[in-house]
């Protein structure tokens, strides 16, 4: 092991250099979202910047710190001074930042939110500390402590910060004794379903198999979530530490990724610090001269929301079609290979280094009895701060969404947690605290992460048909609860939203989907039906006025919703005009226009580009489907 | 034979070598062990841009398997094309914070913009266009990508400018 305490003693060499650097320090945020907010290009105009004003100055990318409202983040630090961290950066922002700061030594405090001293450099005027953000100060940080601080590309930086520390202390014990820190940490599968951890690897240890396998399931299908994305694209080595401490636990040898092909960063990531753990001495045979052998293949996911099962994601590995097995046997028994087999979630594996590195007393002062520790969502939707966050269990919704993520612009009306396998939760429910039992006794699931929350322009009904059309098609057809249910159910759903609905369905669609939950053959089906009878449970009001009233009170339901021009706010502008699709509005210019419903195709693009409020979306009353003869059908 | 003319007019990128070298390639790299069907789909695509019938049989031959098996797995999964891709690839997600942002309106205009309907291409075989599920950009809602570029917060009347910019 002294080769490894060499490498971490060249690496802290190495990150207090860049710490106490001579030239200024860039950070860009250029993980996935990052980019999308257009990070790159501040990346091309900041080494312009730089050649412009003949200043010197290091670049170093960095993954996602978490407030993805303020994307694209750069942060500059100056010589003996604390990063300074700057938000929704462009081009001519990031030129005049570097100017300013670098040239003129003007730290541009309106252009700034927050800095990062802890301590010791002194602060800024006008700039508060990053940490002190309201988004920020909340939350614990374990599992994403690096994410945004460290270039992940650097197996050095990470070994600056305790990286393999916890894999040394592993390899220290028996696998017994680390599944035994494991459970007292009291660690549940990030994955979703909460299942303890340590209980899952016992199983596996004790059943017999010449081989055993350790799988990273990195599948991340849940529309709305994205914490392992950014936890891979951020901090690598901290998932891959996790991956051999498992793997070491259960006596695998062999490890697989398996990754969502949509994922191109951080596949690329994951290569490039595999390929550092091998230079290291961190994989290959007689790891760290423990006598461990561990390798690591990448399995690139075809695209199957289903293959995020475990039966399925083992069927994905052998080159099959991605259809789950009956259980049991379960994987841990008989998985990849008919051989005993564990699948962990990147967030469980991500969290593993901690609690071997700090113990498990440690992890179990965060969160509450039954759901120790942290976890990690994707705060999404209508939220005024939205990104990725990190909080003790049992915190409430209400602080999550109203402290952290800020509330919402319109009146909050609804969150979703646990994706489309989870359930859609009313406002009475935001003293909910958010653990797995606390959830579960709501009609939801923690799930693996994803909040997406809803306003009152958000349709309810609409939301639970969008995530039951997504499992609808995503279902594999092996079982026909799942296939044949799912799809009567969309086919209700589309009656409800579309006012051709009869007063009977809303018991038909409870009825149905009690059958499904209760007859599908793997996790898909059987949690499927959740968003539509937490809905029906919750929002009856609502669904009650789509078929009754053929009304949509959001009106986001096309067929129940008619647009028009207010004619007291309309200016004459002819914004509207130039981007209707159809020319369904017309008018002289600066006097109120008119829209022709016969030509309106519903496109909303006069709603948002009209300045003045003056496109409405009025509800029309839709006759019950009972019509006379001489009526055409839809 | 139209479909003969329809290869030979195809621009400079072959998607159909000539040969069936450029196929071994690609099949060299693998062992024909049954976890590598879908690698070898995988790195086909990437090559040749999508699943041709003819790949099918190659695949199933240096396999060992039927075109049936080949096929069964490679429809399986929705990354996969049995079409000729247009040169632009416009994807339109439709996960969940897009959909609550309005990303199906978005997907419409899309369609509307290219006359296409998702998984087709457009006869110039300027653009294909895809729905997907989520691209992972929940909080930049809604996303268009359009070959490697994610454009964030989308709406539909910035559609037109962005897509001028591909040729």
């Amino acid at each position: 092991m002294s080769d490894l305490e060499k490498r971490i003693g060249e690496a802290r060499k190495k990150w207090r250099a860049l710490a106490e650097s001579k030239v200024p320090v860039i950070y860009l945020g250029t993980a996935t979202c990052g980019r999308a907010a257009g990070a790159l290009n501040v990346k091309a105009a900041v080494a312009e910047a730089l050649k412009e004003n003949h200043l010197k100055a290091k670049i170093v990318e960095v993954g996602c710190i978490g407030p993805c409202y303020l994307e694209p983040l750069m942060d500059i630090k100056l010589p003996g001074r604390p990063r300074i961290s700057y938000a929704n950066v462009n081009s001519t922002k990031a030129k005049t930042i570097i100017k300013s700061l670098l040239v003129d030594g003007d730290p541009k405090s309106d252009y700034a939110v927050g800095h990062f001293d802890d301590g010791g450099n002194g602060s800024f005027d006008g700039i508060p500390r990053f940490f002190d953000l309201p988004m920020l100060k909340p939350q614990v940080r374990v599992v994403l402590r690096n994410c945004g601080y460290i270039d992940p590309e650097e197996i050095d930086h990470y070994l600056a910060h305790d990286g393999y520390r916890g894999l040394v202390n592993a390899l220290r014990l028996s696998p017994e004794q680390v599944i035994a820190a494991v459970k007292d940490a009291g660690l549940r599968g990030r994955g979703g379903a909460g299942f303890p951890t340590y209980k899952k690897w016992e199983i596996c240890r004790s059943s017999p198999g010449k081989i055993k396998y350790m799988i990273c399931n990195a599948d991340e299908g849940d529309p709305g979530a994205f914490m392992n994305r950014s936890l891979i694209e951020g901090d690598p080595h901290a998932v891959l530490e996790g991956l051999l401490i498992a793997g070491y636990a259960i006596g695998a040898s062999q490890g697989y990724i398996y990754i969502r092909a949509e994922y191109p960063l951080a596949i690329v990531r994951l290569k490039k610090a595999i390929a550092q753990m091998r230079e290291y001495g961190l994989l290959g045979k007689n790891i760290l001269g423990s006598g461990f052998d561990f390798e690591i293949t990448i399995k690139e996911g075809a695209g199957a929301f289903v293959c995020g099962e475990e039966t399925a994601l083992i069927a994905s590995i052998e080159g099959k079609r991605g259809m789950p097995k009956s259980r049991p046997p379960f994987p841990a028994v008989a998985g990849l290979h008919a051989m005993p087999t564990i699948i962990n979630n990147v967030e469980t594996l991500g969290t593993l280094p901690h609690i071997l590195r700090n113990g498990a007393e440690w992890y179990r002062q965060f969160g509450i009895q039954g759901s120790y520790g942290t976890k990690t969502f994707s705060l999404v939707g209508k939220v005024r701060r939205t990104g990725l966050i990190e909080v003790p269990l049992g915190m409430t919704l209400r602080k999550i969404i109203f402290d952290i993520g800020g509330g919402t612009a319109k009146p909050f009306k609804a969150v979703q947690t646990g994706g489309p396998s989870g359930g859609c939760l009313s406002e009475e429910f935001l003293d909910t605290r958010v653990d797995y039992e606390s959830l579960a006794a709501a009609g939801s699931i923690m799930g693996s992460g994803g909040l997406i929350i809803m306003d009152e322009d958000t349709c309810v009904v609409d939301v639970a048909r969008y995530f039951l059309d997504f499992t609808q098609k995503e279902a594999c057809g092996k079982c026909s609860p799942c296939r044949v249910g799912t799809r009567h159910m969309v086919e209700i759903l589309d009656r409800i939203t579309t006012g051709e609905a009869e007063s009977e369905d809303l018991a038909k669609l409870q009825t149905l989907g009690e059958t499904v939950k209760r007859g599908s053959l793997c996790g898909l089906g059987q949690t499927a039906p959740n968003p539509v009878i937490t809905t029906l449970r919750y929002f009856r009001p609502e669904y009650l006025m789509h078929v009754m009233e053929k009304h949509c009170p959001a009106a986001v339901c096309r067929s129940l919703i008619e647009y028009r021009v207010v004619p007291g706010k309309c200016t004459g502008c002819g914004g509207c005009v130039s981007v209707c699709p159809t020319g369904a509005i017309t008018g002289p210019r600066s006097e109120p226009h008119n829209l022709d419903p016969s030509k309106c195709i519903k496109c909303r693009a006069c709603y948002e580009i009209c300045r003045f409020d003056a496109i409405a979306g009025d509800a029309i009353i839709i006759r019950s489907k009972r019509r006379t003869a001489d009526e055409p059908q839809p | 034979m139209s479909r003969r003319t329809a290869v030979m007019s195809k621009p400079a990128r072959s998607t159909t070598p000539s040969d069936n070298g450029d196929y071994n390639e690609v099949l060299r790299k693998f062992k024909g062990d049954e976890g590598d069907l879908i690698p070898i789909l995988q790195k086909m695509q990437e090559k040749f841009g999508y699943i041709s019938e003819e790949i099918v049989g190659r695949i199933a031959r240096h396999m060992k398997i039927s075109e049936n098996q080949v096929f069964g797995v490679a429809s399986f999964y929705s990354q996969f094309r049995f079409v000729e891709p247009g040169r632009h690839s416009v994807k339109v997600c439709l996960g969940t914070a897009c959909h609550v942002r309005g990303g199906r309106v978005l997907s419409e205009a899309v369609e509307r913009e290219l006359g296409i309907s998702p998984g087709q291409t457009t006869t110039d075989k300027r653009f294909d266009m895809q729905r997907v599920a989520c691209l992972g950009c929940c909080a930049l809602a809604p996303v268009v990508q359009v070959d490697d570029d994610i454009h964030s917060r989308m709406a539909v009347v910035r559609l037109k400018r962005v897509l001028a910019k591909y040729e």
